[in-house]
């Protein structure tokens, strides 16, 4: 089987390659703040010799990015700041949640929101984050399509992609019902009963999400445990992948740059 | 066509000279210690999955209790107009578990449905049969109007206009000593037709009472 050529690797920027030895210093005599460097490099060294953590940190950071690369390019990080920002805000708004039905779930919220020290700060950034999320992971997937960036050999990364806005989705679903109050509810009764519309499997899909029959006592236990166990896990499993890919991969350039042929090719064609 | 035999290979392994073979071993050890190292991976992630997922999708083949409640005396509810009447349908979640039902006398000249003969009450569940919003009886316009999609029905529960895809859902009515009791849900097709209890949005007339099977443990109501 031919083995394609292997590139070389990236240079090390100028800013990570050790500094020359000024001039007085070759003595072996460093000052404090030199000293406080080399412990710092030691340690990293020690880590590096043992993980090569180094290796993969370049690789996935120093790649080689095609001519016309935009700011389009930064919609799949700011999905990723903003899914990010929902876990750190999602963790400490759990601190304080509880997933009790009757009365204690809707009296928790309006405990953060009303009384914890910037409560309403931390949710405000989990209730209105979430738009954000789905919002930018619509213009990411919208700048994929326009760029033509899901064709060969990104078709997988596309699926990906896809199986990443469901489970997005799902998020902003399963956390709807969790403030428990009027809109919540009547919402969750509603997008149950649009699951059911499935045929045949949708009566069996709308009893999973309600645990029963009908919306009972573990509904919202159920719901809290897919919003904040099932699901995350699961998109940060496919946000490894997805990032895998992009780095092995690389990414396209936008579709109005031309080729640049080289010589040999334009006399071959000549 | 191939020969049968000029692909034939002994299955002792002795005879296809595999090192190592002993007299009479029909398989290397070597794969048969990598068969037994993927089935008892197999047997041990199974032995936790597999409860698991039975621990999730349980509830599904879970058969929940009927009750009867209590909603009024006999004689409380005129048979040409509805009152409602507040049930608690689901214990333990609150407020989130009471519901209104419209309750009504059997009128003879309206519920021609033979079914319904010998029904004392008519007793219509306000889930509306588009998503399952609560529906509410305008007495004005003598029609249960549905507050998100504009669902419309009639002093029978069916669909006069919007969105549902058959009649509002009943309950079956009882009468003990001096109160009239309320007990299971029970679905109904345009034409005032049983069926047990489906979820709104799944439609009951021609194929669609095939398309949404009830859940499993309420088949024989």
């Amino acid at each position: 089987m031919p083995r394609l050529p292997k590139l070389p690797a990236p240079p090390l920027p100028a800013a990570l390659k050790a500094p020359p030895a000024r001039p007085g210093e070759e003595d072996g005599r460093l000052g404090p703040i030199e000293d406080a460097k080399q412990a710092g490099i030691t340690i990293v060294d020690w880590v590096d010799e043992r993980t090569s953590l180094s290796g993969v940190g370049r690789w996935l950071l120093f790649r080689k990015v095609p001519k016309g690369t935009n700011w389009f390019y930064t919609l799949g990080s700011a999905t990723l700041f903003a899914f990010l920002s929902q876990a750190v805000t999602g963790v400490f708004l759990a601190m304080y949640y509880r997933p009790d039905p009757a009365g204690g779930a809707y009296e928790s919220i309006r405990h953060v929101t009303n009384e914890v020290f910037l409560g309403q700060f931390v949710r405000g950034m989990h209730k209105w984050g979430s738009s954000v999320m789905v919002v930018l992971v619509f213009l990411h997937m919208g700048r994929t399509f326009l760029f033509g960036a899901y064709k060969y050999p990104r078709e997988l990364n596309w699926v990906i992609g896809v199986v990443l806005l469901v489970l997005t989705l799902v998020m902003a679903f399963t956390g709807y019902l969790l403030p428990f109050d009027q809109r919540a509810y009547w919402a969750t009764i509603v997008g149950v009963n649009i699951n059911g519309t499935g045929p045949l499997l949708g009566p069996y899909l709308s009893d999973f999400l309600r645990g029963g029959g009908e919306f009972g006592a573990t509904t919202l236990s159920r719901f809290y445990s897919i919003h904040m166990l099932l699901v995350p896990g699961l998109i940060i499993a496919l946000i490894g992948a997805h990032l895998y890919l992009v780095t092995k991969l690389g990414t396209t350039a936008p579709p109005w740059e031309k080729a640049e042929n080289s010589a040999d090719l334009r006399e071959a064609k000549a | 066509m191939p020969d049968k035999h000029a692909s034939y290979r002994s299955r002792y392994t002795a005879d296809r000279l595999i090192p190592g073979a002993f007299d009479g071993e029909t398989i290397t050890r070597r794969r048969f210690m990598t068969g037994s190292a993927h089935t008892a991976g197999a047997i041990a992630a199974g032995a936790f999955t597999l409860p698991a997922l039975a621990f999730a999708v349980g509830p599904i083949f879970k058969s929940t209790p009927h009750s009867w409640v209590t909603v009024g005396k006999v004689g409380s509810f005129p048979n040409n107009n509805y009152v409602p009447v507040i049930a608690t349908l689901t214990p333990g979640i609150g407020e989130a578990g009471k519901t209104t039902v419209y309750m009504r006398a059997f009128n003879p000249a309206l519920d021609t449905d033979p079914y319904d003969r010998g029904t004392p009450y008519i007793a219509i569940s306000t889930r509306c049969a588009h998503l399952g919003c609560p529906v509410r009886w305008v007495d004005a316009a003598q029609r249960f109007i549905c507050p998100c999609h504009g669902g419309v029905y009639d002093l029978l529960g069916r669909r006069v206009g919007g969105p549902p895809v058959r009649p509002l859902d009943r309950f079956y009515t009882r009468v003990v000593g001096e109160d009239v009791q309320v007990g299971p849900r029970f679905s109904v097709n345009s034409e005032l037709r049983r069926f047990s209890p489906r979820d709104p949005a799944e439609p009951l007339d021609g194929i669609g009472q095939y398309l949404y099977p009830s859940r499993p443990t309420e088949r024989k109501l």
